[in-house]
């Protein structure tokens, strides 16, 4: 029990509930955070003799609260005269503490801490940076790594977000079920958002954040244990455990992405698979569609194909059919296009896009599904001329390593092209 | 005799481990596991994945109750259990209703999805144990 290793994992998963509870109780987060931190250094000099505590959560809120009210104490001595009467409660708080340790007590604190982090005003990746920094306890150097800037940089990038939370009001009272629908969806994004930092990043960016795939996975499944009949939850953590189980299978040796129907399916990670479609299933069976539903049931069916050409694609036209009326959105249109060319041809999938045109010009995606669907028809220069609009809005290096195959295809057909057409002629 | 280990922990902090943690810890776990399994002892070992991906079903009345998440009662213990291929959830919950409706009255079939498995090597008519178990 002296294994260092034990201790952090156990701080690290008690953290959000214990940083939750302690901001209900000092309605500060920077007191909130010192308050934890304080009881995380007792909990290292304390639990290698002890032992575990049997909830370390309540122990960390307990130690948390008490050297928490000393700090405002101190504090507030060198202006007043302490107010006993204010804190002559504590003899009986851990017993109180501990019993009221269970899923209802909690789960609105958890939820109001990651909440909090989804401020309106803070950029996505402001707000992922302050999810990372205070639900996750990442250290700044940690998230510095992950967004590739300077630590000095990265921290003040948290400290302007904190006072810009700060000064924004959320409510200590206990949500209505309104409030917390509401505050549940803006996390659900945050998590999404978190989720996709990691997954989106390849090459030498891959090994610094991918790490955030994982916790948001993580983030995920503290959000449906807490409200483990939420459809949408299930449906948010199956679609992150189904859209990483392809992370080995998504980059080649160079670095350049991996189509979908070109990776490897025997690298998908299983055991996120089989636990995404249990999810997926759970969710299904509520009859409640909501996008990340439905996101997650397209996902399935991909991961339910053993082989790329086992692909339902009807159901995936449908379910991204569904997905449009949820979220009417082009790209989720152009998604569709890609279900479409595999059961209707290029012709149909090609006529569904370029009404689309204007609104995805800029679109990275666009013109790769346009320059692929113009392969397809045997239409070489427009083709050219579509990969070479992708590459220019690539977002990525690996991005442009993949067009650049498509184009070095075109080359290489081209110049073997008139010898075929003489050899028939 | 037969025995089942039955492994208990706290999803959150075995879940907090790092790549790395739960790898150093499964290949521990594996040369315990190999060492039994050298001696023929070893029978089917599986771990679980995470609660949240599991269903229970609540026996009693006519129609059972499908639950969204594990099992959460302290006053039924565990008296046995399956491992069973589905190829969903759906067909899981249709067999715990035929169990259900075999074995009626109280408790709760749990349904949860397998991370890891391997069958062992326990050979049982050596041991004479199948019919006493």
């Amino acid at each position: 029990m002296t294994d260092p290793a034990w201790i952090d994992a156990a701080l690290s998963s008690a953290r959000p509930q214990a940083v939750g509870a302690l901001l209900r109780y000092f309605r500060d987060l920077d007191l909130a955070e010192e308050a934890f931190q304080e009881a995380c250094l007792r909990a290292l000099k304390n639990w290698p003799k002890n032992g575990p505590p049997r909830d370390p959560a309540a122990w960390l809120i307990f130690v948390g609260r008490n050297s928490g009210i000393d700090a405002v104490r101190k504090k507030s001595r060198e202006q007043a005269l302490p107010d006993e009467d204010q804190l002559s409660d504590l003899d009986d708080a851990e017993t109180r503490v501990v019993e009221g340790i269970d899923n209802a007590d909690y789960r609105d604190d958890v939820l109001r801490l990651m909440f909090i982090c989804c401020h309106p005003d803070l950029p996505d990746t402001q707000q992922i940076a302050l999810a990372l920094r205070i639900v996750s306890g990442l250290s700044v150097r940690q998230i510095a790594r992950a967004f590739l800037v300077s630590e000095s940089a990265m921290e003040q990038r948290i400290t302007r977000a904190k006072a810009r939370v700060a000064k924004g009001s959320v409510s200590f009272e206990t949500p209505d079920a309104i409030a917390r629908s509401e505050r549940l969806a803006v996390v659900m994004a945050m998590v999404y958002l978190v989720f996709n930092e990691g997954y989106s990043a390849s090459g030498d960016e891959a090994s610094a954040r991918g790490p955030l795939a994982d916790e948001a996975i993580r983030l995920g499944r503290l959000l449906l244990r807490m409200f483990p009949s939420e459809p949408e939850i299930m449906g948010l953590v199956a679609l992150l455990l189904l859209q990483h189980s392809r992370s080995p299978a998504r980059f080649d040796a160079d670095g350049s992405v991996v189509l979908l129907e070109d990776q490897d399916r025997a690298r998908w990670n299983r055991k996120m698979i089989a636990e995404g479609l249990a999810l997926i299933d759970k969710a299904v069976r509520h009859r409640v569609p909501g996008p990340y539903q439905i996101q997650a049931a397209i996902a399935a069916m991909h991961a339910r194909a053993k082989h790329a050409d086992e692909t339902d694609w009807a159901a995936i036209e449908l379910l991204y059919q569904t997905l449009e009326i949820h979220i009417p959105s082009p790209v989720i249109t152009l998604n569709r296009a890609v279900a479409v060319s595999k059961l209707k041809g290029s012709e149909a999938a090609l006529e569904l896009i370029l009404p689309l045109a204007d609104k995805l010009d800029s679109y990275f995606h666009f013109h790769g599904v346009r320059g692929a669907l113009l392969m397809q028809l045997e239409r070489p220069d427009e083709a050219r001329e579509a990969f070479n609009r992708a590459i220019a809005l690539a977002n990525s290096p690996a991005e442009a390593a993949h067009i650049r195959l498509h184009l070095d295809r075109l080359a290489k057909d081209n110049a073997v092209k008139p010898r075929a057409v003489s050899g028939t002629g | 005799m037969l025995y089942a280990i039955l492994c208990y922990n706290k999803e959150d902090f075995v879940g907090s481990w790092t790549k790395e943690e739960d790898d150093a810890c499964m290949e521990r776990l594996m040369r315990v596991n190999d060492k039994l399994a050298r001696n023929g002892q070893l029978g089917p070992v599986a771990r679980l994945l995470p609660t949240t991906a599991a269903t229970t079903l609540r026996k009693g009345g006519s129609d059972p109750l499908v639950i969204d998440g594990p099992f959460a009662e302290t006053k039924e213990q565990l008296l046995g259990f399956y491992l069973i291929d589905f190829p969903d959830l759906d067909a899981a919950i249709e067999t715990a209703r035929e169990l259900a409706e075999a074995n009626p009255g109280p408790g709760c079939y749990e349904i949860r999805p397998v991370g890891y498995f391997t069958e062992g090597a326990l050979q049982l008519e050596e041991a004479g144990q199948k019919s006493d178990a």
